[in-house]
């Protein structure tokens, strides 16, 4: 597997991992808002946000449909359709694509659920490697506290019910977020992770984020160009707006 | 088609498989029928269920998108032509899956004669056709249990043209392969998208072995050719 870089790709991939209370998704946001107050062409990508297949996902959820197998694939779908229809047409127009969990999400989760490895990533080899992959590291215990602080009622799948390893969700959530933190550690070298001390504060975190990112990607290539002038006018009295005025001027 | 470790009535899976299935519980045949639309498919698997049944096997029938957890939402995205190839591909699997682990398995392990109306070849031959690599294609379908049977009805394509024209007066979309580009003219993609189509199969073929059936001939032939065959798989074990 190939990074977007590798690949000869204009664009560049940026994608947060961690566990659910890592802080992962407030980094990834912060980032976002000062790339686009840079000017940069930024795009930002949630994983299991497919238009095309939530329903479907919402639905197994529900009704407790999914298996460890058709859980992996419903999935590796909602990044498929993702994949082909945002984010490789917006890397192929030089975007920085945000994404909010990556395929090592799926090499995590899955494999905790029992599905073989070798299956699991073979599925979604088709996807090139993250250019920076930032791994929001945490102890269980704080993570664990985040989560469960604030929202009391914990669902079926997110708590790994459907892996019996409890009958208590919180206690089946411990346990299963415990085994995905070791899958995340175990690939960290394999996949270069950025391992992030997401125990430190949020402001200390993006500090370090922004500059790792400013170091790595020459970020001012991906600066939208100054807006295009505007065509000509096709009916000679159209009226003219003050923001029409502002555009010309910045043209 | 019979690797040597079927004729010892031992169970395989093409891949990887399904995590904690005991393969040695699943006791009875899956009998798979392929071929395209208006091969005769669906009216060689109505013959067979009668005379099973009528002969007290007890059966089940699968087919693809017939699953609950994504048949519709497929049905629907496929309507609006938006689906790229992988994703088409994954939500197929998944299709696949949700039957595999909650019909086809659970009814071997009871004994039941399953029949599928079409398995992981159909949709391998698809996403083959449309550049989805094979070793991709391997893996994810890894999952599959190797049938007792598979035959193959092949059908000209002019034939399958005619058939599907005079059951439907039109032809569907993607079994137009229309997605492909091949023609804007429906009729001419079909027989192209047809023609593509038989020679993924006979790549496949000589991976998976599935028994080819001469689909061009009168019904009742092909029933009698499809009983012979399948008397001589319930008679093993």
């Amino acid at each position: 597997m190939k990074t977007f870089a590798e690949l000869n790709f204009p664009g560049r991939l940026i994608a947060v991992e961690g566990l659910d209370g890592s802080g992962k998704s407030t980094q990834i946001y912060l980032l976002k808002r000062w790339l686009e107050a840079e000017g940069i062409k930024v795009y930002f990508s949630e994983w299991n946000s497919s238009e095309l297949v939530k329903a479907a996902t919402s639905k197994g959820k529900k009704r407790e449909l999914l298996t460890p197998t058709t859980f992996s694939l419903i999935h590796a779908t909602d990044f498929a359709d993702r994949y082909e229809r945002h984010l490789l047409p917006l890397l192929r127009a030089g975007y920085i694509v945000l994404c909010d969990r990556y395929v090592f999400t799926a090499f995590a989760r899955d494999v905790v659920r029992g599905c073989p490895p070798e299956w699991v990533r073979g599925n979604y080899n088709f996807a090139a490697l993250p250019d920076i992959t930032l791994f929001f590291k945490t102890d269980l215990e704080v993570s664990l506290n985040r989560i469960l602080e604030g929202r009391p009622k914990l669902k079926f799948f997110e708590a790994g019910m459907d892996l019996r390893l409890s009958t208590d969700p919180y206690e089946s959530f411990r346990i299963f977020q415990g085994r995905i933190l070791e899958q995340y550690v175990a690939m960290s070298d394999e996949f270069k992770f950025v391992v992030m001390d997401a125990n430190q504060n949020v402001e200390k975190q993006q500090c370090i984020v922004r500059k790792l990112v400013s170091e790595k990607i020459e970020l001012r290539k991906f600066r939208r160009r100054s807006p295009l002038p505007l065509p000509p006018a096709i009916q000679p009295n159209e009226v003219r707006t003050p923001e029409h005025d502002e555009d010309l001027a910045a043209a | 088609m019979n690797t040597s470790e079927q004729k010892n009535g031992l169970r395989c899976f093409y891949g990887h498989g399904i995590p904690r299935v005991k393969l040695e519980d699943l006791a009875g045949k899956l009998i798979v029928v392929e071929g395209a639309d208006g091969s005769g498919r669906s009216t060689q698997i109505a013959r067979l269920v009668d005379w099973l049944e009528t002969g007290g096997h007890p059966t089940v029938q699968v087919g693809l998108k017939r699953s609950t957890l994504v048949s519709k939402e497929l049905e629907s995205a496929q309507k609006g032509n938006i689906l790229s190839r992988t994703t088409l591909s994954l939500f197929y699997a998944t299709d696949f899956a949700d039957q595999l682990e909650n019909i086809i398995l659970p009814a071997l392990k009871a004994g039941f004669i399953v029949l599928a109306d079409r398995y992981i070849y159909t949709l391998m031959a698809r996403d083959m056709v449309r550049g989805m690599d094979d070793g991709w294609l391997k893996n994810l379908y890894g999952i599959a249990v190797k049938p007792d049977a598979v035959f193959y009805l092949s059908v000209q394509p002019q034939e399958l043209v005619q058939r599907n024209l005079s059951k439907n007066a039109t032809l569907d979309f993607w079994e137009s392969g229309m997605d492909l580009g091949f023609s804007r003219d429906m009729f001419d993609s079909f027989v192209k998208y047809q023609t593509t189509m038989q020679g993924a199969f006979r790549k496949l073929q000589k991976t998976y072995g599935f028994t080819i059936i001469d689909g061009n001939r009168p019904v009742g032939s092909i029933t009698k050719d499809l009983r012979k065959k399948i008397r001589m798989i319930l008679a093993e074990k």
